[in-house]
């Protein structure tokens, strides 16, 4: 029952197109992301004086330079090991906090959850883009500053989405089972209920992952997340704030912003995709 | 309902008392305390020193320095900024009006576009309707506010000159509905962009729930023309939904506005928020801070009780 369930899910995903269209993409990406520097010899750095300040596109440097001279095209590729970097790991950050708190608010339930869920609260009552922008400026901003406060910060989500699913399946039979023949509560979490409650943890996941890419790039454009001479999507976005750069040098900001809304589009896809596969009341 | 909104305000006590927590910790990292600034003075003494922290209350445990601090906040004392010398609290309603200028604006706008579109979506799925608005929720929310912003920006200030590129009236000094909304039109269009994505697919969601409720058969078994029966029978009843959606995009609303604000340079809370960052002026920060977070607490109750008005289905006990 268990594979086949797990052959339906693989099944429902390869049909819907969105989520193959967006597995491509991301797939393309990475390649692109991590082979890229190595195989045309990318430097983000060094400042090509020769070529001058933002230079248009053409030549050697595809995408022109930066205000300093830097290519922007390397820049790009560079700020999307940053983008995908941030999005993975805070993400990751995010479920190590956010499942446990959950799993065990969810099977003590009574004050243990009312914690949990009230801390939930707080933590979803401030706007995390506030939250995240002074905790960072506090600490200092850098890409890991930047991604353990996003991470951090995101733990609620997964904790709420856990604990409504563990208050659900708690209540199974198989559960009542395992604790009737006095199992251990922590084999039963982890046995029992964590695999049966795991499914909306995954689809959160790959959400948690866009929104973290979406909040790392606003606080890199603000100038409070990756800092130069380090690339970011949002930091190469940071210069074209000024009127000039917006009106006669799209070349800064119109392929970072492509990049960004392209990605972002397809990782949603994959949850989207994902959501539809993992629910089995979806028609095959 | 009084029982109930009693209940509720009971429940918003702990969470307003854990954020003043989180607040003031996230303070108390912060570097450059006022004891740290003067014991990089040669010229104080050990004494002035002990002094000074005394004054300051830094002497006692934390614990009784932050209840301390949370009295002065309760008694709407934010302290003073660093920048402007001013009062926190002063500053802080200053920005206030055209912050809620801006979201509530949008909020309507979202709901202006995601209402209808919504409804179709829902009264023929997988129709053209259907796969536009779905296709529009997606781009909206994978679509950076900043980015949304510049493309605008490039569009209609620089390329067809049509709207201003910033700020809330024009530097003539007066100050009239027109160059308002002139002014509000492109902030609140990009700060729409999230939320309109997600107004969508609830509307859509939820029109089609009721779609299929006995209530709608009855009244096109009576005769009803279609229309009277989507607006009236099922429009009515989809829209209720969306009030605790509004409720739940409160934070995200505030949250984008600080990009927003940034870039059109829209005099509000998001945009002196930016400033005080850069300036690191904590008073301000984590006033606004603590101030956004009441404001959204209290959106919650509101939409709340909303709801049971809309809804008297609803009995809260």
């Amino acid at each position: 029952m268990k594979k086949s369930y797990w052959n339906d899910v693989v099944k429902r995903f390869s049909r819907h197109k969105l989520a193959m269209i967006g597995l491509t993409v991301i797939f393309l990406e990475l390649i692109c992301v991590l082979a890229l520097p190595l195989l045309l010899g990318l430097d983000p750095y060094s400042i090509d004086s020769a070529a001058g300040f933002g230079a248009p596109p053409g030549g050697i440097h595809i995408l022109g330079t930066d205000e300093v001279g830097r290519d922007v095209f390397a820049r790009i590729v560079y700020g999307g090991r940053t983008s995908l970097f941030v999005g993975f790991i805070s993400a990751l950050i995010s479920l190590a906090i956010g499942v446990p708190l959950g799993l065990l608010a969810g099977y003590y339930k009574g004050a243990a959850g009312v914690l949990v869920m009230r801390l939930a609260d707080v933590f979803m009552s401030v706007p995390s883009m506030i939250l995240v922008l002074v905790l960072v400026a506090v600490i200092g901003p850098s890409i890991e500053s930047v991604t353990i406060v996003i991470g951090v910060m995101g733990w609620p989500q997964f904790a709420r989405q856990l604990y409504g699913n563990v208050l659900a399946v708690r209540e199974k039979d198989y559960v009542q089972a395992a604790v009737a023949i006095g199992e251990k509560d922590g084999r039963i979490m982890m046995k029992y209920i964590l695999p049966n409650a795991f499914a909306p943890v995954i689809i959160a996941f790959t959400f948690s992952i866009a929104s973290a890419i979406l909040q790392e790039s606003s606080l890199s454009f603000l100038g409070m997340g990756v800092q130069l001479p380090q690339a970011s999507w949002g930091n190469i976005m940071y210069a074209a704030q000024s009127i000039t750069v917006l009106s006669k040098r799209s070349w800064l900001w119109l392929p970072p912003g492509l990049a960004l809304l392209i990605t972002v589009l397809s990782i949603n896809f994959l949850g989207d995709g994902l959501r539809d596969a993992l629910d089995p009341k979806t028609r095959l | 309902m009084g029982k109930y909104l009693l209940k509720r305000f009971l429940i918003v006590i702990p969470v307003f008392l854990g954020i003043t927590i989180l607040v003031y910790v996230m303070s108390s990292l912060a570097p450059g305390s006022p004891i740290e600034l003067l014991m990089a003075d040669p010229f104080a003494s050990a004494a002035d020193i002990e002094k000074k922290r005394h004054e300051l209350g830094l002497d006692q445990p934390v614990v009784i320095q932050y209840l301390l601090w949370l009295k002065e906040l309760l008694h709407g004392n934010f302290g003073i900024s660093y920048r402007t010398y001013g009062s926190v609290l002063e500053l802080v309603a200053s920005r206030l009006s055209p912050t809620l200028i801006l979201t509530v604006f949008t909020t309507i706008l979202s709901l202006c576009v995601a209402v209808p579109l919504g409804t179709i979506a829902a009264y023929k799925p997988y129709s053209v309707w259907d796969y536009a608005s779905s296709g529009l929720s997606f781009a909206g929310a994978a679509t950076p506010n900043f980015f949304a912003a510049m493309l605008m920006i490039y569009i209609f200030s620089i390329q067809l000159d049509l709207l201003p590129t910033g700020g809330m009236y024009d530097a003539s000094g007066t100050h009239t509905w027109g160059m308002l909304l002139r002014h509000l039109i492109m902030p609140s269009v990009v700060l729409s962009i999230q939320q309109v994505g997600s107004f969508i697919r609830h509307m859509r969601g939820s029109m089609l729930e009721v779609l299929n409720e006995d209530y709608i058969r009855t009244a096109r078994a009576k005769g009803l023309r279609e229309n009277v029966v989507l607006i009236r029978h099922g429009l009515r009843n989809a829209l209720i939904p969306i009030v605790t959606q509004i409720g739940m995009n409160i934070p995200f609303l505030i949250g984008g506005a600080v990009v927003t604000e940034q870039i059109f340079g829209w005099p509000g809370l998001g945009s002196l928020m930016v400033t005080s960052i850069q300036a690191r002026d904590y008073p301000v920060i984590m006033g606004i801070t603590v101030f956004v977070s009441l404001a959204v607490l209290i959106g919650n109750i509101v939409v709340d009780v909303l709801y049971t008005f809309l809804d008297p289905r609803i009995r809260y006990d």
